[in-house]
């Protein structure tokens, strides 16, 4: 019966040409993300965190994100491909992000 | 190779795969995330430049309600969660608990819709719009597509979900599944950027 489920995963896994992580590998991540985002929402509220607290919070967000893309949308099992065609626009934003707010927050904070 | 045998031993359209072996479909749709996060990014950042820069009120730090978003945070994660499970179980042919997950993710989705919603409507009558200022203009737009793609999100589940129920999505069709999960993956994700640069950092 257990062969038969897993053969049968297999069959929906190559359809989709890959394999990826079990449901017990799933929770575990959920309940990851869940600890992560009450320790981001603790962090928030703790007034002796608040000097650190934008490099703490931004640290944390990165975790939730790359813990999603590759546990959840399966990039750590999957072809590098898909990692590239996403990853190169990504870093793209991300720059245009930090580029934004260097250029309008921050250098005129300096002058 | 081996893909297109399965498909169509099953009488299937065999997975169309481009020269680098991959399914089109999720070659493609990886490089429509990746124009997608532009333009998040884009609208992201105008969101960070435009923030306090109101000269009128209501302000963002008057507004921003964070145990109401921690919640809705936490169930867009878990709608997530539900998302992958769902996978798997239409991938091991659960013709139970298949269905059973996608409709739990886009029930999900919806809740989340209903607490931005419910913010939506606290903020306009707190006297914040779209006109109002700039932090109103900005976080309109940014929460506002993100809360549309939500929607296209929810509405493409619940067709998947009709068409588990009815037998139409075996485990030789887990891509579809697969290509939505990514799609709705994203949509978390991008709300991951938007819970920390909206809310928590002032």
């Amino acid at each position: 019966m257990a062969e038969g489920q897993s053969a049968q995963r297999d069959h929906g896994a190559a359809a989709s040409g890959q394999a990826h992580a079990d449901w017990k590998t799933y929770v575990v991540v959920g309940v990851i993300l869940t600890v992560i985002t009450a320790v981001e929402v603790a962090v928030f509220y703790i007034p002796a965190m608040h000097g650190v607290m934008v490099p703490i919070l931004l640290t944390l967000s990165a975790g939730k994100f790359f813990i999603v893309v590759l546990w959840y949308m399966h990039l750590k099992y999957d072809s590098r491909i898909y990692w590239r065609v996403f990853f190169a626009p990504l870093s793209l934003a991300v720059l245009v992000v930090v580029g934004m707010v260097l250029l309008f927050k921050v250098i005129p904070l300096l002058r | 190779m081996a893909t297109a045998a399965l498909s169509a031993d099953h009488g299937e359209h065999p997975e169309a795969h481009t020269a680098t072996g991959l399914p089109m479909l999720k070659l493609g749709f990886w490089i429509f995330l990746g124009s997608e996060t532009l333009f998040f990014g884009a609208l992201i950042s105008m969101y960070m430049v435009y923030k306090h820069e109101s000269v009128v009120g209501p302000f963002s730090e008057e507004l921003l309600n964070i145990p109401l978003t921690s919640v809705s945070t936490f169930v867009l994660l878990m709608s997530s969660l539900a998302m992958v499970l769902a996978l798997d179980n239409v991938q091991r042919a659960s013709r139970v608990w298949g269905p059973f997950w996608i409709g739990m993710t886009a029930a999900l989705g919806s809740l989340f819709l209903g607490f931005q919603a419910y913010e939506f409507t606290h903020f306009y009558h707190e006297g914040l719009t779209l006109q109002t200022n700039l932090f109103g203009s900005s976080f309109f737009v940014l929460t506002g597509f993100h809360g549309a793609h939500v929607t296209i999100g929810v509405l493409w589940l619940l067709m998947l979900m009709v068409q588990s129920l009815r037998g139409q999505l075996p485990p030789v069709k887990a891509l579809q599944l697969e290509v939505a999960g990514l799609y709705w993956h994203f949509v978390d994700i991008v709300w991951i950027a938007i819970f920390t640069l909206v809310y928590l950092i002032e």
